[in-house]
């Protein structure tokens, strides 16, 4: 498969979305609204689950199933209340030692008007900040569509993987194509050029694991799970501190720059 | 040596509707530059010792990191740190080779951002300035990487941050290493931020996408120049996704602070005093500059 094949799967519209994925993974999810400061961001699912018995706090990012969810759920693209919705629901789970597991799927965070009026990029900005030092332990999957800032803005992670087919980029393939080439027909060889697919990214350690994808959803799912299992609880059994400063360490080494 | 290269007027832009915002290098308007805003024509002489910005109208120019820093802070005090990192081509992007070569020439700088310490009336601090006539001043690994050193350096010596950020956002010839530098300054602004340190962060023009969605964002105090543009998504990206012409001066400087995500808008004539009193009034008591 070429890179663009990725980039198709993970955009395709029998793509599972989170809505399907939480009730495979979690038991008792129960969904929490709003940021508390504008709105409740559809595009943002989150609430609180057990993981094989452990409470933790899911933040998703939904796409929506049909066309009226679609809609309601802005595709995929939150807002910046969508990322303090997020941001709240961090918050919560380090107040109450909850490990956060995020589930991204996004083409990237919404370019509109509402969104640039609101902060899209101080939201994002300030995601990053309070991840960066969240006293919990924190697990980004990236499911689908990995879209530049949207989507980091949910991964900064002491653990990030990847569904097989899933992508992560700093921009989408065809922007890059025609912003720096100016041409729209070479969105292919710009989907190559970026290395955005899941297999790329775990040669580079920008993330930790690639997830196979089975023929049935529910397969899928029961290999997340275990393996979702298994890191948390590993996760957990870290010291606070080490966490910390592995989580720094993590995104620090990157870049190709030896300190 | 650098400094053949070091004061010529950037040549590329964000936008090419914005190429007419700066002083034109060809030689029939070396002289002379014509303000956009109120079209007179400017001896560029006159506009240098202006902090490039037009006697008449105070329109703000592009200006360089170098001379931002040099104008604003003490004489001789700027001693830069990591000034010898340079960009690779980590993930083998056609031409990205050639456009570092070519705007390592343009800007006379190695990269787009500057970094260091410096004084302002006795009062150090560290400080950054990026440079837009380095590849837009986009961040790949090396501007990350430099910003990161510079507020780990800065928590180390307990030093407040000063930053000017004038930037196209990341980097998309370094992939997802670009996108993966939001995530390294955030964390080491945050650190630097948790010791109760200062960052007062600067945005002049333009400061869009992945800079403005982490350090830039991330200050304690956000300044900004007059009429920069600020924003996440660009001007024309937004009006390709809602299909209409965007309201005059929409992501601008004055547009932000009306809806609270800027501090003060501050002119370069009194930027330097302005910086001064806010270094002052976040001393901490009993602490006085040089001791
Ligand atoms: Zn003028």
């Amino acid at each position: 498969m070429q890179a663009i094949d990725r980039v198709l799967a993970a955009r395709s519209k029998d793509r599972a979305t989170a809505a399907q994925y939480i009730p495979r993974l979690f038991d008792d999810f129960t969904e929490l609204h709003g940021d508390r400061r504008y709105a409740d961001d559809q595009a943002i699912l989150a609430g609180i689950a057990r993981l094989n018995g452990t409470p933790v706090t899911v933040v998703a990012i939904e796409k929506g199933e049909d066309t009226k969810s679609k809609v309601a759920r802005n595709f995929g693209s939150a807002h910046p209340e969508g990322y303090r919705k997020a941001i709240r629901q961090f918050l919560l789970a380090e107040k109450f030692g909850r490990p956060v597991i995020t589930l991204i799927d996004t083409a990237g965070a919404f370019c509109g008007l509402g969104a640039e009026e609101r902060g899209q990029g101080q939201a994002i900005a300030e995601s990053l900040m309070t991840l960066s030092a969240l006293q919990t332990p924190v697990l980004a999957v990236l499911t689908g569509e990995g879209g530049s800032g949207g989507a980091l803005a949910l991964a900064l992670a002491d653990r990030v993987w990847m569904l097989e087919n899933a992508v992560y980029s700093v921009i989408s393939p065809e922007g890059c194509a025609s912003i720096l080439w100016k041409d729209a027909s070479r969105t292919q060889e710009a989907a190559e050029s970026l290395k955005l697919t899941a297999s790329d990214l775990l040669d580079m350690r920008v993330i930790e694991r690639v997830i196979a994808e089975s023929n049935t959803l529910d397969a899928t799912c029961e290999t997340l799970k275990a393996a979702m299992v298994d890191e948390i609880s590993a996760l957990r059994a870290l010291p606070l501190n080490e966490l910390m400063s592995d989580r720094y360490a993590r995104f620090r080494c990157m870049g190709g720059v030896l300190p | 040596m650098l400094n053949k290269w070091l004061f010529r007027k950037p040549g590329n832009t964000l936008e090419a509707e914005r190429a007419d915002d700066r002083p034109a290098p060809r030689a029939p308007d070396k002289l002379f530059t014509a303000c956009p805003s109120c079209k007179s024509a400017v001896l560029s002489t006159d506009l240098e010792k202006n902090m490039n910005c037009c006697p008449h109208c105070d329109r703000h120019f592009a200006w360089s990191a170098r001379k931002r820093i040099q104008a604003l802070f003490d004489e001789g005090s700027f001693v830069e740190t990591d000034a010898e990192l340079t960009s690779d081509n980590y993930i083998n992007f056609p031409d990205y080779d050639r456009k570092l070569l070519d705007a390592r020439r343009k800007s006379g700088e190695h990269e787009a951002v500057l970094c260091g310490t410096a004084t302002i009336d006795g009062h150090k601090t560290a400080v950054f300035a990026m440079e837009g006539a380095f590849m837009m001043g986009s961040m790949g690994s090396v501007v990350g990487e430099k910003i990161t050193r510079l507020f780990e350096k800065a928590l180390h010596e307990g030093l407040p941050v000063i930053g000017f950020t004038v930037s196209g956002g990341a980097r998309m010839q370094e992939g997802i290493l670009s996108l993966m530098q939001m995530a390294k300054t955030s964390a080491a602004v945050k650190k630097h931020s948790d010791a109760g340190l200062l960052y007062i962060c600067v945005l002049c023009d333009p400061t869009t996408g992945g800079v403005t969605a982490s350090f830039a964002m991330q200050s304690d105090i956000a300044l900004a120049e007059p009429r920069a543009l600020i924003c996440f998504a660009g001007p024309r990206v937004i009006e390709q996704t809602i299909r209409q012409k965007l309201p005059e001066g929409f992501q601008s400087a004055e547009f932000l602070m009306e809806k609270g995500f800027i501090d003060r808008i501050v002119s370069r004539a009194d930027m330097r005093e302005e910086l001064r009193v806010l270094l002052m009034l976040h001393q901490k008591e009993g602490v006085h500059a040089g001791d």
